[in-house]
């Protein structure tokens, strides 16, 4: 029996989906176990208690809550105190984080103050006696690299989208606590948060992903890739490389080795020659769909489904389509 | 300022791999080597700064084979001061054993800032900036897309999932860099030849006994050979019809 231990990450108030993801994650890792108990922690502004609940339905025994109003905002180096005092206070075998871009700047942070070494970026994972087990795509996705983890607590980020969630509900008892230190006097601050088209869907929750690439010839034709985008109405638009260096689109929606690494259910590749930077960000989704004009196009190799042509001209007819299928 | 940028020698990414004979390591033959992408960018905002800032010193510091001597060599050929090679039999896939040696040499450094890339591109692990920093009792922002340094304080932003984040801090810090910041220069044969005179240190690394290890590296299944489903908005229905009934996500 393994107690183990999940950080259940917000933003502005609302949890993330990857907070579910590390929950049930730590849950499976209990139940593999014959059954610990989950500690699930949730740090933020006045208020954030309301979401404990969320966390309890998916597997969380307990839900340790730190209000305070100087952590509406991430604050590493309170976070990194607060997870890795109630990590340590719990006796935990496992501390499960999300690879999402905060569990990735807080887990190593909390490994380091408590002496122990961290698995990143896992796909799959096992509690295997004294040491934690996994899977972890690595060069960019060109090599699956099996880690084995010693120490506890084992420290781990998930892949987001990798950790299937299910209903599996729990008392969810809250404590309330104390941030481990004051945030007043925290050195690194985190000032502003500037949403992104906060109204829409993000990329690493997006069951269906529409991307654009150079053969859209130019910005404003990214209007199509956004009228299938909501043809679906669970979809997020992505972009390659090539469109967000030249300001087509914003960086934050690149996807790629150097930008977001996406499994979503469906990706549909509009006018995207298939770059090895871009498919590295995306070759793990389940359905690839590619549009392209080149029928010699990379994209069309490791694409489920291809259309060879004039986009200007499919792309509109499949936004119709999607329309009539989804009604 | 006095600043120190920690890099890495991977292999080239555009290349096939192979697995070796032991089954937990890259077949070495044919294999290329090169700065990680995003600690290329790193030494490129540190000679920026120094170049905006007035009189400093810019130190590469990186860790594993003989063979990193000649990618430390190549940074002091574009305009980098001073190398240092931490040498070790192999790099070690444990992010905290080489945040130990890394915060060991870094340590006693007088550095006014310390930068990394925001990971290997090879582990993919993401974790020794951030583990280095904590071990040095720094302040510490990962993966910025932008940053600016200001009488003695920082300033850079970071990209979140759907958003961004602006975090201010002190110096001495340390911070990781993404991509977006800056495009790395290209040597050129002054650079190299003044490179041949610079410095580089070489010590043994002070590594611990890993305890994340690797048991196992294999490549991925290749997804099932690609199909064309038609040309034209004409193969609009038949697609439909397969994402519906065949992949069964429509």
């Amino acid at each position: 029996m393994a107690d183990t231990f999940a950080f259940a990450e917000s933003r502005g108030g609302e949890l993330r989906k990857v907070a579910l993801e590390t929950v049930a994650a730590a849950r499976q890792a209990a139940d593999s176990t014959g059954g610990g108990q989950v500690t699930a922690l949730l740090i933020g502004a006045l208020g954030i208690a309301a979401k404990a609940p969320q966390l309890a339905k998916v597997g969380a025994d307990v839900v340790v809550v730190v209000e305070h109003a100087g952590l509406a905002r991430y604050s590493p180096e309170v976070f990194a105190a607060t997870t890795a005092m109630q990590l340590k206070a719990g006796g935990h075998r496992a501390g499960f984080f999300s690879a999402s871009a905060e569990g990735r700047d807080l887990a190593p942070r909390v490994a380091a103050i408590l002496g122990v070494s961290l698995a990143s970026d896992l796909t799959s994972f096992a509690l295997d006696g004294d040491t934690l087990t996994g899977k972890h795509p690595t060069h960019t996705g060109k090599v699956i690299t099996a880690i084995s983890l010693s120490g506890t607590p084992a420290i781990a980020t998930l892949r987001p989208g990798a950790i299937r969630v299910f209903d599996a509900p729990k008392t969810g008892t809250v404590q309330a606590a104390q941030p481990a230190i004051d945030p007043a006097t925290a050195q690194v601050v985190v000032t502003a948060v500037g949403a992104k088209g906060d109204t829409k869907l993000d990329l690493g929750d997006a069951p269906v992903i529409v991307s654009g690439g150079r053969g859209l010839k130019e910005a404003a034709n990214f209007k199509l890739v956004e009228d299938l985008a909501a043809a679906f109405g669970n979809a997020a638009v992505g972009a390659t490389r090539a469109v967000t260096d030249d300001g087509w689109r914003d960086p934050s929606t690149q996807i790629g080795q150097t930008g977001r690494i996406v499994s979503p259910e469906l990706y549909i590749a509009i006018g995207i020659s298939g770059a090895i930077q871009h498919l590295a960000g995306m070759r793990t989704s389940k359905v690839i769909v590619a549009i392209n004009r080149d029928k010699d196009a990379p994209i069309f190799k490791i694409a489920d489904y291809g259309i060879v042509g004039d986009l200007f001209e499919i792309v509109p007819t499949l936004t119709e389509a999607v329309k009539k299928a989804r009604q | 300022m006095k600043i120190a940028v920690c890099i890495k020698r991977v292999p080239d990414m555009d290349g096939r791999f192979a697995i070796a004979a032991d089954g937990k390591s890259l077949d070495a033959s044919g294999l290329k080597y090169d700065i990680s992408d995003f600690d290329g960018y790193a030494v490129e905002v540190a000679l920026q700064l120094n170049e905006k800032q007035g009189p400093g010193e810019t130190v590469v510091i990186s860790l594993g084979p003989d063979g990193v001597a000649e990618t430390l060599r190549k940074a002091l050929g574009i305009g980098v001061d001073r190398a240092v090679h931490l040498q070790a039999a192999e790099v070690p896939f444990d992010g905290s054993a080489i945040a130990t040696a890394l915060a060991a040499e870094l340590r006693d450094g007088g550095y006014d800032l310390i930068l990394f890339g925001r990971m290997a591109t090879d582990s993919g692990n993401q974790s020794v900036a951030p583990m280095t920093a904590q071990m040095l009792g720094l302040p510490c922002v990962t993966a910025v897309s932008k940053l600016e340094i200001t009488g003695g304080r920082g300033k850079a932003e970071r990209q979140l999932e759907g958003a961004s984040e602006t975090v201010e801090f002190p110096l001495p810090a340390l911070v990781s860099i993404d991509e977006g910041v800056a495009r790395p220069r290209l040597p050129s044969l002054k650079g190299i030849m003044a490179a041949k005179k610079k410095p580089l240190e070489v010590r043994p690394a002070q590594l611990e006994p890993p305890r994340l290890v690797v048991v196992k590296m294999e490549l991925p299944a290749d997804r099932p050979p690609g199909r064309i489903v038609g040309e034209g908005a004409a193969a609009v229905p038949e697609l439909i019809r397969l994402l519906h009934e065949e992949a069964k996500v429509l």
